[in-house]
């Protein structure tokens, strides 16, 4: 069931078959406002991000607000051009998002497979073992990967953020991988053995179309997750594998304290998440609930 | 339709289902699963036992020489700190507070959100946005643009609204006066969407048939909310506050940006951090993670408990 997804349509005629009266809905007009107004007070803070950073400094560090200020691109520049460039860390958050979100589908799709489908004995244990490590506070995790890494000359390295990213996300990906290829019909997955598929082809022809919208759900809470990460990418990366949340971090105390420019870095770095989740709105709640809501 | 889900059940439980599935052979059917566990297993578990075995340790990296067993004294020394003690009590704190305040207010807007009007898709969507910005970006905005006393939005606008009036306006510096209230709202702002989205698909799922028949039975608003709707939505609520609270017990970018831990905001991960990062006392580090870890422990077991009733509701079906 998705959200935009709404109820049976109400009788239009009784038993005796007159018609019924709709139910007026008392205020209901006072709720459709309030919901505007809570909408509006909850995207405040990001629409003034966004409009901040198109202002001059002076004007962003007003009080009372200039809301009405004109609008500039001395944010932006100052942020591209002025200082580090963001652009490395930028590159490597795309790099360890993209490359771990692959990995974790590669593992996790034959995991689901062999959890749903085509089952091992207890796979509910498994599958509450994957569930539970992503239960367990990365942090305590943190000193020995740390010093896993200064041992064996991976500090700094991208590659080291992205099999953490993977491990990171793929428990989540499994369970809900394993929620989604259970959806798949039975009846489609014998008659495609009774024709004789082998299994590439079953995969590709009956499972995959059915499991596509799945994939991209699990893709991209993956996607996310492995872009906001700061912890381990702050105490694993220095320079060369810096990641934007790294950067941003470091960004401000280097700089100072501009607002704009801040602020269009906040913007530029949050943006990819901001598009990918705006694109795909109902593939976001079943990936935040795990595979429980559709 | 029957759904593999109902298949799975059948086969596990013995022989395999007559007819058309090949029977394959019980290591075929592991090999799909091993990549993933084995992956799994080296990079999350043998971690986890190396910080068991340094929490037992003495070892501070700015003495390098002096690394020898200690037995339970850094366990010892996390249980009588009072930044620890203070630390745990804090991330209590944070995590309830966030919780439960995103859950009630996600609740009330999904209630909203129930109803069809005018702009509705519109709503949601400029709902959805907090959670969509990078945690550390957002934790930036709430610091410097909102809540700085000197050009932060809020206290621009407590002075234009006095400015309406002609009267001075105050101009509180919210971080320093509310530390760990500044740092639950951050945070609440950013996680209502995610209650919000959850208990708003919960809502969408109700037997709206067997509520009709109830309001035709003359059960007004309230009585309906209360005995109908909410228990349908009570396992989309522990859902809810549960995966909400694994996510913030772990919260580090707010607390990280906003305060850098300090006015008593330091909760267990940055404490666990700074102990590591700063202080380089890895025995100690250690010592707390494995603390952290088993208190988790026993939260994970009432989570995978609520999980698990979803889980074989959806099976049963």
């Amino acid at each position: 069931m998705s959200i935009t997804q709404t109820g049976p349509i109400a009788a239009t005629r009784d038993d005796r078959g007159q018609p019924v009266k709709k139910r007026k809905e008392r205020g209901g007009a006072w709720f459709s406002l309030l919901a505007w107004v809570v909408g509006i007070l909850f995207v405040l803070p990001v629409v003034w991000m966004v409009l901040t950073s198109f202002h001059s400094e002076p004007d962003a560090a007003q009080n009372p607000p200039a809301v009405f200020a004109p609008l500039t691109l001395e944010g932006y520049r100052e942020f591209f051009t002025g200082g580090a460039s963001p652009w490395p860390p930028l590159l490597n958050s795309l790099t360890a998002s993209v490359v771990s979100t692959v990995l974790v589908l590669v593992l996790s799709i034959p995991a689901a497979y062999a959890l749903s489908i085509k089952p091992v004995k207890k796979w509910t244990d498994t599958l509450f073992f994957f569930l539970s490590t992503k239960m367990l506070p990365v942090v305590a995790g943190l000193l020995p990967l740390y010093l896993f890494a200064q041992n064996t000359g991976l500090l700094d390295n991208i590659w080291l953020l992205i099999v953490f990213y993977t491990s990171m996300n793929l428990p989540i990906a499994v369970w809900m991988m394993r929620s989604f290829l259970s959806e798949v019909p039975v009846e489609m997955l014998e008659a495609a053995q009774m024709d004789g598929a082998n299994l590439v082809k079953t995969m590709r022809s009956v499972i995959a179309p059915v499991v596509m919208p799945g994939i991209a759900a699990t893709a991209l809470i993956c996607f996310i997750f492995s872009w906001n990460e700061l912890l381990f990418a702050r105490v694993l990366t220095a320079t060369v594998a810096e990641t934007a949340p790294v950067f941003l971090t470091s960004f401000v105390t280097s700089q100072g304290l501009f607002l704009a420019q801040l602020c269009a870095a906040a913007f530029v770095v949050s943006l990819p998440v901001l598009v990918a989740g705006f694109a795909a709105q109902d593939k976001l709640v079943q990936g935040l609930s795990l595979g429980s809501v559709k | 339709m029957t759904s593999v889900a109902e298949k799975t059940e059948a086969s596990t439980a013995g022989a395999p289902p007559p007819g058309v599935m090949r029977r394959t052979s019980a290591w075929a059917r592991r090999a799909p699963l091993l990549p993933a566990l084995i992956f799994m297993i080296i990079v999350t578990q043998l971690p986890f036992v190396a910080t068991l075995v340094i929490s037992f340790m003495d070892w501070n990296a700015y003495y390098p020489d002096e690394r020898g067993f200690a037995g339970v004294d850094n366990f010892v020394r996390v249980f009588t700190d009072v930044n620890m003690r203070d630390a745990v009590w804090t991330t209590i704190l944070l995590t309830a507070g966030v919780v439960l305040l995103s859950l009630i207010l996600g609740l009330g807007i999904a209630l909203l959100l129930d109803r069809k009007f005018r702009g509705r898709g519109a709503v949601r969507t400029m709902m959805i946005a907090p959670f969509l910005v990078v945690p550390v970006a957002a934790a930036l905005l709430w610091k410097h643009a909102l809540y700085n006393p000197e050009y932060g939005l809020f206290n621009g606008a407590l002075t234009w609204i006095w400015g309406i009036f002609g009267a001075d306006p105050p101009q509180p510096d919210w971080i320093s006066n509310m530390p760990l209230w500044s740092v639950i709202f951050a945070l609440v702002w950013q996680w209502t969407p995610f209650m919000m989205l959850i208990l708003l698909a919960g809502l969408q799922g109700r037997p709206l048939d067997v509520i009709e028949a109830a309001r035709i039975d003359g059960a007004n608003d309230w009585q309906i909310f209360r005995s109908m709707t909410l228990p349908h939505l009570r396992q989309y609520l522990e859902l809810g506050a549960l995966l909400g609270s694994i996510y913030i017990v772990q919260n580090f970018d707010a607390v990280f940006t906003i305060t850098s831990g300090g006015l008593g905001t330091a909760n267990l991960p940055y404490t666990i951090y700074t102990i590591f990062y700063n202080a380089h006392d890895y025995g100690r580090a250690s010592a707390a993670a494995v603390i952290v870890v088993i208190g988790t422990i026993i939260i994970a077991t009432f989570a995978l408990r609520t999980v698990s009733s979803l889980f074989r509701e959806e099976s049963g079906r």
